[in-house]
């Protein structure tokens, strides 16, 4: 079965959002925050935050991981699948308002389309994330934990998979979300990921961008 | 018999859910449900003949996802034969003795359409009409268009219906919990759009059950003239013991519909987790009932892609200066093809409250088909305004109308029987509002009775072309009262026979009454209050016009139109009139400062818009534009850039400085394009993001700091096949070239673009980067230069154009 949910707005964590802008924290200056606030009162009603989703058996042999509705080879996602038999499949998004902002202000006020974007990508992330831990705890009652989660195009997981995530999915009558000839997501903000379900309850790594290749990554921690 | 005759007075029962069903027989997740009409007939037939049996007077074909899209052209064909033979089997294998017709059911093609998606309008049309076409040689009675999500998807498939076949259409969408589709239409918007284009019936399916859907059906109701369709689902599904269940049972269901067949629904079903209980449910509680009568609602109005506007009562303001007439910079824009500086006066006319947004993009030295297609097309991506075509090219009309996200107000028809062959068969397939102009063959009559005879004519060759009363806007014609001094009486005299005589709302351009005379707000403010006494319902103005905007807010309070004066005291708040505004002398005491060499500078560098727009003004009135950008704007983005390189500066303060100094550069542009005399400008500079990548921030950002370094910039946009750069850089003789790409997937497309530049144009240097582009991939493809930042794309670029100098 796939199920369909709309959330209420999660909480926004400015932090993030100035940081995806290219800004740090605590070193933004006063005009930077005012125009960051001033482009989240103008868009926050208009956000709307959307989650279809299921759960589906997965079977490994080596680096080929089989979960019925789509096989693929990613060492990438095995390793993370680790003592994994079944996962959730989720797409997220929240929806088109803002890619209409961003493309008002892209030249009108580049500074303005800079910061919906920075905000469009904290409110998706921030959306996942409280997705993500209404399952982790509906699970507990089955003992069960979920495990970070993993997207088409992470690592070697090859985008190519986006195409049946969204026939098994059905993202497009679900919850409005499409998927273009190149791959990509329209609505933009949004998110399709695979996130295992254990026996074991996963203890966080304490360098999350430890397991990332690009060590010339301008967010490295 | 055909459907809309049974439909005359009767109430049409239609099928439930499938997806549901067919799991229940197998269907596997992802699997295309659209191939058991050929591997398991029998199973489509027998479910099909359950919905038959429950009293369904249509069935879907099993068809939702059937288009080009997913199946080859043989198999598609293959599916809708077989689909449609199915239904019928049921349908004769069926012991009910209903009406039975079968309707090819045609669902999204889970693309989205363009500006936001990839899916080109004209693509989808042509998707969608192949389905049709094969739908109708294999037998259909009619046509569903359903669970559509999208107004601007729904409109294409509504065409590709219209012209491939004469069957009855029926078009459905999905709304959200707000009421809304997914990409922000209201139901009173996609009423205006469907009905104008000519469905037979028009409704709602999916998403949510009957109690959660019962508001958006009543707004149907409330609008629609053409019979109204309901197909909820049965509630939201639950898992129970590790079944699915749906929340809403037969009995309630039915309960449900039956209480919104008794408001007027026309055509009931259900949708997803709905089965045949749930329709036999439906048709015993209705059965034998009289349907009530669709009645027509004479709603004049017109639409965008999120929500309509109507003509009654209050006025509508309808912004006049998308128009190249008289105006200077209007008119380089177009001849530049500057489409931001044409978005820009959209938005600020919305900024000052106009509903309706006049389009007139004509100019002898340009292409109007494409240029009026084009701006229509860009101001919709980012504009919810319902927009008023302005074009007397027909072919013009024809392509922007046709494109168009709702339906929109047609500037104009008049009264001269070729013109009125020309636009009218135009008003009947794609829909709108028409301003109907009362002068024909013999000119402007000179008296009111004269016009209102033209009104009279105009209207009943509509009607032979099956146009109503309510699609037609009369503009009387305001005539300068400096030729003629009884001008604006016989204008205000027709208006008010057409309103109140005829019963038709009306429209005017009202500044033409003050032609060549001084102080015309004067004029123009109290005309238009005489006007809208007399019956104006819209008028076509500047909203930047004080005296124009007091009259419009006085009228409404004083006609009880605006609820507590909230509209005229919040207008009243905001009105400064131009003698008290604040004067940039104050502005420049206060702002200058030790730390800057001057105010200019200092708005500059903190990113103050408005303020270094206004300082650059006042400037120009003693100091040259050239000496302003060398001695003020360029040191002041000299300090930001250097601040960012040394990372002191982050790159959103990096942008707003940028913002600051293009506002101040326009009022230098403007400046300059009254004067004689060019700019020294640098070097031209070719940019785009290459074929098959979307992204455009980056480059967008390249473009702004070389913009205002001066470069003579040619943004290509994004998705930019090799060959169109490469024929640009040519056509230019451009000598730099940037190349911006943000996935790896596309950097292939990239190292295409510089091997056939390479060949064609070598004398062009290539500058490449984004978020994937690194120093080492940028030597493998070839490029002359990596750019980290857009900072540093500017200091390659002036080192180059430095080179070219000496």
């Amino acid at each position: 079965m796939i199920w369909a949910k709309t959330y209420a707005a999660p909480p926004v964590n400015e932090r993030e959002g100035l940081r995806y802008a290219g800004c740090h924290f605590r070193e933004a200056t006063v005009e930077e925050r005012q125009l960051f606030e001033a482009c989240l009162s103008e868009i926050q009603g208009k956000l709307s935050y959307k989650v279809c989703w299921g759960r589906f058996p997965v079977k490994k042999e080596g680096i080929c991981l089989d979960f019925g509705f789509s096989q693929v080879d990613s060492a990438g996602l095995t390793k993370n699948l680790e003592g994994c038999e079944e996962i959730i499949l989720f797409a997220a998004t929240i929806g088109l308002e803002i890619d209409r902002a961003i493309r008002k202000y892209t030249n009108l006020s580049p500074a303005k389309a800079l910061f919906f974007q920075a905000i469009g990508a904290e409110r998706i992330e921030s959306l996942c994330d409280a997705f993500c831990e209404e399952q982790g705890k509906a699970l507990q009652a089955e003992g069960k934990f979920l495990k970070p989660r993993f997207s088409p195009g992470y690592g070697d997981l090859p985008l190519e998979m986006q195409k049946d995530i969204f026939r098994v999915l059905d993202c497009s009558r679900k919850i409005g979300l499409t998927l273009n000839e190149s791959l990509l997501m329209s609505p933009s903000k949004s998110v399709t990921a695979i996130v295992g379900i254990s026996g074991e309850e996963y203890q966080k790594e304490k360098n999350k961008c430890g397991a990332c290749q690009n060590l010339d990554c301008a967010f490295r921690g | 018999m055909n459907v809309l005759d049974y439909l005359k007075n009767n109430i049409i029962y239609m099928d439930g859910g499938m997806g549901t069903l067919l799991q229940a027989e197998g269907l596997q997740p992802g699997e295309h449900p659209e191939r058991w009409n050929l591997e398991h007939p029998e199973v489509i037939i027998k479910l099909q003949k359950m919905y038959f049996d429950a009293g369904a007077n249509i069935i879907n074909t099993n068809t939702f996802g059937a288009n080009s899209l997913k199946f080859d052209q043989e198999e598609l064909e293959e599916i809708i034969k077989a689909a449609i033979a199915n239904a019928k089997a049921a349908a004769a294998a069926s012991t009910g003795v209903q009406e039975k017709f079968v309707a090819l059911d045609i669902g999204p093609s889970g693309r989205l359409l363009k500006p936001y998606g990839d899916f080109d309008f004209e693509e989808a049309v042509a998707v969608f009409a192949e389905t049709v076409r094969f739908g109708v040689k294999h037998g259909a009675d009619m046509v569903f268009i359903e669970t559509m999500n999208d107004s601007y998807e729904t409109k294409a498939a509504l065409l590709a219906a219209k012209e491939n076949c004469h069957l009855p259409v029926f078009v459905s969408n999905a709304y959200g919990e707000d009421g809304k589709l997914m990409t922000g239409a209201s139901p009173a918007s996609m009423v205006a759009m469907l009905e104008g284009m000519g469905a037979d019936a028009i409704g709602v399916n999916c998403s949510l059950g009957p109690k959660a859907l019962a508001s958006v059906v009543e707004q149907y109701l409330e609008k629609a003239s053409v019979p109204v369709v309901l197909k909820p689902n049965a509630g939201l599904p639950r898992e129970v013991d590790g079944k699915t269940v749906f929340d809403v049972l037969p009995d309630e269901f039915s309960d449900d519909v039956a209480g919104l067949i008794a408001k007027g629904v026309r055509i009931a079903g259900g949708c997803c987790g709905t089965t045949p209980a749930y329709i036999e449910a439906v048709v015993e509680k209705t059965k034998g009932r009289k349907p009530l009568p669709v009645e027509k609602k004479n709603i004049t109005c017109v639409s965008s892609y999120t929500h309509a506007v109507e003509f009654g009562a209050s006025p509508i303001i309808i912004g006049e200066r998308i128009n190249p007439t008289g105006k200077k910079r209007f008119k380089q824009a177009l001849v530049e093809n500057d489409i931001d500086y044409i978005l820009n006066e959209g938005l600020t006319q919305q900024e000052k409250g106009v509903q309706i947004l006049d389009v007139n993009v004509g100019l002898p030295e340009i292409d109007e088909v494409e240029m009026l297609k084009k701006v229509c097309f860009e101001l919709q991506a980012i504009i919810d305004l319902p927009l008023q075509i302005d074009t007397s090219d027909v072919a013009a009309m024809e392509q922007a109308l046709r494109r168009y996200n709702g339906k929109a107000m047609i500037n104009s028809v008049n009264g001269k029987q070729e013109n009125m062959d020309a636009i009218f068969p135009l008003v009947k397939k794609y829909g709108g509002l028409v301003v109907a102009l009362t002068l024909d063959e013999g000119g402007i009559p000179d008296t009111a009775a004269g016009r209102v005879a033209i009104a009279e004519k105009i209207l009943k060759t509509a009607e032979s072309y099956g146009i109503e009363k309510k699609d037609i806007i009369f503009d009387t014609l305001a005539m300068a009262i400096s030729a003629d001094p009884n001008a604006a009486k016989a204008t205000v005299d027709a208006l008010h026979e057409i309103k109140h005589r005829l019963g038709c709302h009306t429209s005017l351009g009202v500044s033409n009454i003050s032609f060549g005379l001084p102080n015309r707000d004067a004029i123009n403010s109290t005309f238009f209050a005489m006007a809208l006494e007399n019956g104006l319902s819209a008028a076509i103005m500047n909203p930047f016009s004080g005296d124009m905007m007091k009259t419009y807010f006085a009228y409404r309070a004083l006609h009880g139109l605006d609820e507590n004066c909230g509209d005229y005291i919040d207008f009243a708040s905001k009105y400064v009139p131009a003698a008290a505004a604040t004067t940039v002398t104050q502005l420049t005491a206060a702002s200058a400062s030790e730390e800057y060499k001057s105010a200019l500078q200092k708005a500059v560098v903190k990113g103050l818009k408005d303020q270094a727009g206004e300082l650059t003004a006042k400037l120009l009135e003693e100091t040259a534009p050239l000496e302003i950008v060398q001695n003020e704007i360029i040191p002041a983005l000299d300090i930001v850039g250097k601040g960012y390189e040394e990372k002191t500066v982050y790159l959103p303060q990096l942008l707003m400085a940028a913002e600051a100094a293009k506002s101040a550069f326009e009022k230098i542009k403007a400046s300059m394009s009254t004067e004689k005399g060019e700019a020294a400008a640098k070097c031209s500079f070719v940019l785009a993001t290459v074929k098959g990548d979307i992204h455009d921030i980056g480059k967008n950002i390249v473009k702004l700091l070389l913009e205002n370094y001066g470069f003579d910039v040619t943004d290509l946009g994004r998705d930019v096949a090799p060959e169109v750069i490469v024929e640009e850089v040519k056509k230019q003789h451009a000598p730099l070239c940037g190349l911006s790409a943000l996935m790896t997937t596309t950097v292939p497309a990239m190292e295409e673009t510089i091997k056939q530049l390479r060949v064609e144009a070598p004398w062009c240097k290539v500058v490449v980067g984004g978020a994937v582009l690194t120093q080492d991939y940028a030597d493998r493809i070839g490029a002359d230069k990596y750019a980290k930042d857009a900072m540093e794309s500017v200091r390659y670029a002036d080192e180059i154009n430095a080179g070219l100098r000496e």
